[in-house]
């Protein structure tokens, strides 16, 4: 009698212990498509729709009214719906070679920008992953430490320091090494100055993540098997790190070729960059559908090669 | 290569000769810790030399320091008459299979051991050949293009010992080199190892922490403790004439003895044990004094067992009762329990069949222990 009935008492155990077993299962994965679901729905709609409607505003033309723009589906009187789709604006962009001019310009200046986060930020990233832990944290933090004041603020003590009667101009004209002022604000070469500075973090912190998890061991491998340290840099730092230099890369480059605010407060009426031409645009001209084309072309020259790339490593990791 | 070497002849024994590795006085000091302790050591051509001890016990830290990726806090390490004091790594002529392997992960296996030669500039078609000589060697040349991750842990281990011997270093340094192989992989290596060595008169310097790995491989072993050198020897030598207590228990195992000497003869000594109402009896002469303390170890296998009491009572005799039997298949492992409750292991093959009526040795029967003259050995300390 004992046995049976603790057989069986057993039996319902293990029965309800598997009933919620596989309950707690089926929760843990919808649960996990809920983690991945809420962020993607986030960016789908808070970026999609955004980008749906100036699509919709590029593709309409200029007016003067409230809302400044022609709308696209009309409800003509007695019913008649009318699509209107117009791309002069694009056509507008392409004719007028200062948008072009502009356009290289902007990839121009991201482009080197980026190269020279590079230079700068690649040994910054190595001499941290090879700091001690604690002088690690110190770095670390040193790098972060910008983003707790205001990038305006920032930008504009670059002013400050770059002026003709600023604190470089002033410290070199009392150091007695020039007479004159060296002419640096509002100039390319202040441009560059701003978004190197402002933008080198996104290129270490990447970079840092990718070389912390390189095995040291490696390096003493290819040292073990003769390669000095020029060579084993360029046979198997380099190659290991380029996830974290394209990561940092694209991080520096979108949005330098986007910006806005260092053109304009650095470089002044002398530096032409999209991001400037954009605002000017949309708040001085008024012309919403010119200034949504711009957006949309921006995109477009930013996104196609990201896509293109992203295309082909697809493809190279399933060979 | 090889043919300066005759198999039968260890240098390691020739009065004159000249070690390929000469260590002297060697420390390493991380901050106010010791790893290394002031360590003498030569290594011969052709030798298989193996590094045994505990977990901590400064063996990656003196094979790094002969592979120059830690520079001693005093000493000198001489390499084939070259002090490598300032030489770097990679102009040292020695190779090294890392513990953790260290394959490049963006390299295929064939590039991954073609490394080291494309370094010193080998031309491509010799490198073609013998990376195609060495995959085939190790049993890897389908497997060429493939990159490492897609490799299991033996496949992985082979091509870090391929990479490592494709220079035909004058010295290869191994760090555990077969810890990730099953048993049956494990043995086939060692004889791969063995196989290698002889063909291509590398001289290896093995760590391990598998001393059966060590007796089968090894011309010589150190065993070290705590940064230094406790015993360096043939593995019979270490075997069966351990010096100490730490050497007898880490290789193999041992029963160990307290007691106090009553005879010290040329030929002979004797012991009674404290405690045990038995005289050991060795039929060697040791560097005793007369009634020193002194520990004695009899390993397992030479005590034999019976039911029966031995003709007539003698020394090297004990009396005792099973206590537990650890059933290992071909033989057994009896735990018998003296008077004075201490445990001696003894081994035994197991002639009949394990609990069958003939197998007559059973928990809690009385048994009798002896052993010939030669068997047990004097321990320093
Ligand atoms: N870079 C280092 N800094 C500080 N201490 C170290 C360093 N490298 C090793 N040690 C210490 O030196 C001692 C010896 O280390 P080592 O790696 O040589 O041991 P081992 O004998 O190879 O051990 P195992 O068998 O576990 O691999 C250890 O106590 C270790 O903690
Ligand atoms: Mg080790």
């Amino acid at each position: 009698m004992g046995p049976l009935q603790r057989g069986g008492v057993t039996k319902m155990n293990t029965r309800v212990f598997s009933y919620i077993n596989a309950w707690i299962t089926k929760l843990q994965s919808r649960w996990q498509t809920i983690v991945i679901a809420i962020p993607f729905y986030w960016l789908l709609l808070f970026f999609l729709a955004p980008f749906a409607i100036v699509l919709k505003i590029s593709l309409a033309e200029s007016i003067i009214a409230i809302p400044p723009f022609t709308p696209l589906i009309n409800f003509a009187e007695g019913g008649v719906l009318t699509i209107r789709i117009l791309f002069d604006n694009f056509i507008f962009l392409m004719e007028d070679d200062f948008y072009v001019k502009t356009y290289l310009n902007s990839i121009k200046i991201s482009g080197i920008s980026t190269l020279l986060c590079l230079l700068l930020g690649y040994p910054m990233a190595y001499g941290i992953v090879r700091a001690s832990p604690a002088t690690k944290n110190i770095l670390l933090m040193m790098v972060i430490l910008p983003f707790w004041t205001s990038f305006l603020l920032r930008v504009y003590a670059w002013m400050g320091l770059l002026a003709d009667r600023g604190t470089i101009n002033n410290l070199l004209i009392w150091l007695g090494m020039i007479d004159e002022p060296i002419r640096m604000l509002y100039s390319e070469f202040a441009v560059y100055i701003g978004i190197v500075y402002s933008y080198v973090p996104f290129m270490i912190l990447p970079l840092y993540a990718n070389m912390e998890k390189l095995d040291t061991a490696l390096h003493e491998a290819a040292a073990d098997l003769g390669a000095n340290p020029i060579t084993t840099f360029l046979t198997v730092t380099l190659p290991l790190t380029i996830p974290g230099i394209i990561a940092g890369s694209l991080l520096v480059f979108i949005p330098a070729a986007g910006e806005f605010v260092i053109p304009d407060l650095l470089g002044g009426g002398n530096v032409l960059m999209i991001g400037r031409v954009l605002y000017n645009e949309f708040n001085s001209n008024h012309d919403w559908p010119v200034a949504s084309a711009v957006a949309i072309v921006l995109l477009l020259v930013l996104v196609l090669p990201m896509m293109v790339y992203q295309y082909y490593q697809s493809r190279k990791t399933e060979d | 290569m090889s043919q300066d070497i005759k198999n039968d002849e260890n240098l390691w024994e020739v009065p004159n000769a000249v070690p390929l590795i000469k260590v002297q006085g060697v420390t390493k000091r991380f901050g106010s810790f010791t790893a290394v302790d002031n360590v003498d050591l030569n290594i011969y051509k052709g030798e298989l030399f193996s590094l045994l001890g505990g977990s901590g016990c400064g063996k990656t830290t003196l094979l790094r320091m002969l592979a120059g990726f830690e520079t001693p806090t005093s000493g000198t390490i001489t390499i084939d008459g070259v002090d490598m004091t300032d030489v770097p790594p990679y102009e040292r002529p020695i190779n090294m299979m890392f513990q953790s392997y260290a394959l490049f992960p963006h390299m295929t296996v064939e590039s991954n051991v073609a490394y080291g030669l494309k370094r010193d500039g080998v031309e491509k078609s010799e490198i073609a050949r013998r990376v195609d000589e060495m995959l085939a060697m190790v049993e890897l040349s389908s497997f060429m293009k493939r990159k490492p991750h897609q490799l299991s842990g033996g496949q992985r281990q082979r091509v870090a010992l391929a990479r490592a011997l494709i220079k035909r270093p004058k010295v290869l340094l191994l760090d555990e080199p077969l810890g990730a192989l099953d048993k049956r992989l494990r043995t086939q290596t060692q004889f791969e190892l063995m196989n290698i060595q002889d063909k291509l008169g590398v001289t290896f310097v093995v760590v391990t922490h598998d001393q059966e790995e060590a007796m089968t491989l090894s011309t010589r072993i150190a065993v070290m403790d705590e940064g230094s050198f406790v015993q360096i020897g043939t593995p019979t030598e270490i075997y069966e004439f351990p010096e100490t207590r730490y050497v007898a228990k880490f290789i193999g195992s041992a029963n160990m003895f307290n007691g106090r000497v009553t005879q010290d003869g040329a030929d002979h000594i004797e012991i009674s044990v404290n405690d045990l109402d038995t005289k050991f009896y060795i039929d060697h002469g040791a560097s005793v004094r007369l009634n020193a303390e002194i520990w004695i170890a009899v390993r397992p296998e030479k005590i034999i067992i019976s039911k029966t009491p031995p003709e007539k009572p003698g020394p090297n005799q004990l009396k005792g009762t099973i206590h537990d039997i650890g059933y290992l298949g071909n033989m057994s492992t009896y735990r018998v329990e003296m008077s004075n409750g201490m445990i001696v292991d003894v081994t035994a093959p197991n002639q009949t069949r394990y609990r069958s009526a003939k197998h007559d040795l059973d928990w809690d029967d009385q048994v009798y222990l002896s052993w010939a003259p030669s068997s047990a050995v004097v321990l320093q300390k």
